[in-house]
């Protein structure tokens, strides 16, 4: 089975400035690998450029077999969950709502959005706006979108910060659910705990550069 | 999901929002028509002037204040929807097709109701069988101009000064409407055709159709 994320030499320029250079990873088939490193160094950019959402200026990539870059994202796109900085919600829509709409445009069965709610814990505070949803409830709501859509390649942005116990419980069902049947995920966190806990190996970033820290 | 079912799930979903927050409605509306009752109260007691002038300013404003409803609506294409629906599988030229279909709806309830507001305001001298062809024009023209104001939002995508960038593409860009829709009315009210002016509004909008379905794509990968 082909490694779900290899990069050689992949660099990324946003704004004129360099943010990632020479990046050399590559992450197996059922791994874990945890980034972390300080503000700026460019974890969220590496994250991005994972999700896709980022191109590479150099070196040559590969996730989930298609070449970053290339047209051959899209094909990839769908399999990949990333939970980042800023939640990915419509804040003038429900929380129910905005599931409701992803699973329609994901071509998901919509029969399972009242389970993934239930699972999530937001059975009874589903039809709360976004806008007026706490933290932990807006994170809860893209965990329910992910439970549903399984993605191959989970990518978390400091998906853990502010949640309580049972809601990183809920994150770990994620990880565990992708890299079961040979997917990845990748998490960034400041806190050395979280990724020390979950992650098999461990990258420190620093001004955009990688190093091996386990 | 097909083409058209993610294009139709986005302008559901656009158009549950404007419902919500009434951006278009509630807003640039009123302040239209506020414009629409300033332009007689400059032209003092001559009504017959401001009857003959009402449809051209209801172009004039129509136009742009429509602009205005179109840049707002691709302004409101915030980045992280359009990751969420990047990694939804979502086809970029679906995105924009759905975005052209609720801005279009929105636009026509608006240039609507600022027809039905010049009328009362202006009583215009309206030449025999205009609803059609006045009603084509309205038609045409919301659909050119928040095509013209969606693609405008594509291309500045990303740009730190995106509000007046779009706003220096979609100006010139709408010549060919704003020409096509006050012609129409004025040709009726000539008796002279009116096909030749409902076929530049239906070409300028074939072409920004065609333009943002083929760049959607290349144009969302250009903004990464």
């Amino acid at each position: 089975m082909a490694a779900p994320i290899v990069l050689h030499g992949s660099g990324v320029t946003l704004g004129g400035q360099v943010v990632l250079r020479g990046l050399e990873m590559s992450v197996g088939p059922g791994e874990v690998l945890g980034i972390t490193g300080p503000n700026g160094s460019g974890k969220t950019t590496l994250l991005r450029l994972l999700a896709t959402l980022v191109r590479p200026d150099r070196g040559e990539g590969h996730v989930l077999g298609a070449t970053l870059g290339t047209g051959e994202v899209y094909r990839v796109r769908p399999k990949i969950g990333l939970i980042g900085h800023v939640p990915a919600l419509i804040g003038e829509l429900s929380l129910r709502e905005n599931l409701e709409h992803a699973i329609r445009l994901a071509g998901a069965d919509p029969a399972r959005i009242e389970p993934a709610l239930r699972v999530v814990g937001l059975d009874e505070a589903a039809d709360r706006k976004v806008e007026t949803g706490s933290h932990g409830m807006l994170r809860r709501t893209e965990v329910a979108r992910l439970l549903i859509t399984q993605p191959r390649l989970l990518l978390l942005d400091e998906a853990f910060s502010g949640l309580d116990y049972y809601a990183q419980e809920l994150i770990d069902t994620l990880i565990d659910r992708a890299t079961r049947e040979g997917g990845a995920a990748v998490i960034v966190s400041h806190d050395p705990r979280y990724i020390a806990e979950r992650a098999g190996k461990v990258l420190n970033i620093s001004a955009g550069r990688l190093e091996a820290l386990k | 999901m097909s083409f058209w079912d993610q294009a139709l799930e986005i302008a559901r979903v656009d158009l549950r929002i404007e419902r919500r927050i009434g951006d278009v409605l509630r807003i640039v509306l009123p302040f239209a028509v506020v414009a629409l009752l300033v332009f007689p109260l400059a032209l003092g007691v001559d009504l017959s002037a401001v009857s003959r002038l009402g449809p051209a300013v209801f172009w004039a404003i129509g136009i742009l204040f429509g602009m205005q409803i179109a840049l707002r609506h691709s302004a409101d294409d915030r980045p992280e929807r359009r990751d969420l629906y990047s990694l939804l599988g979502v086809d970029p030229s679906a995105r924009f097709v759905g975005r052209c279909l609720s801005g279009s709806a929105l636009m026509v309830v608006f240039l609507l109701v600022l027809l039905v507001a010049t009328i009362v305001l202006y009583s215009p001298d309206l030449p025999d069988g205009w609803p059609l062809p006045v009603l084509a024009g309205l038609l045409l023209t919301a659909i050119g101009l928040t095509e013209l104001g969606t693609l405008a939002g594509e291309v500045t995508a990303g740009l730190r000064s995106r509000t007046t960038l779009a706003s220096l593409i979609v100006a010139p860009l709408a010549l060919p409407l704003v020409i096509g829709a006050s012609q129409t009315l004025e040709s009726l009210a000539r008796d002279a055709g009116i096909l030749r002016w409902l076929i530049l509004l239906v070409t300028t909008d074939l072409a920004l159709a065609v333009a943002g379905v083929a760049l959607a794509r290349p144009l969302e990968e250009a903004s990464r």
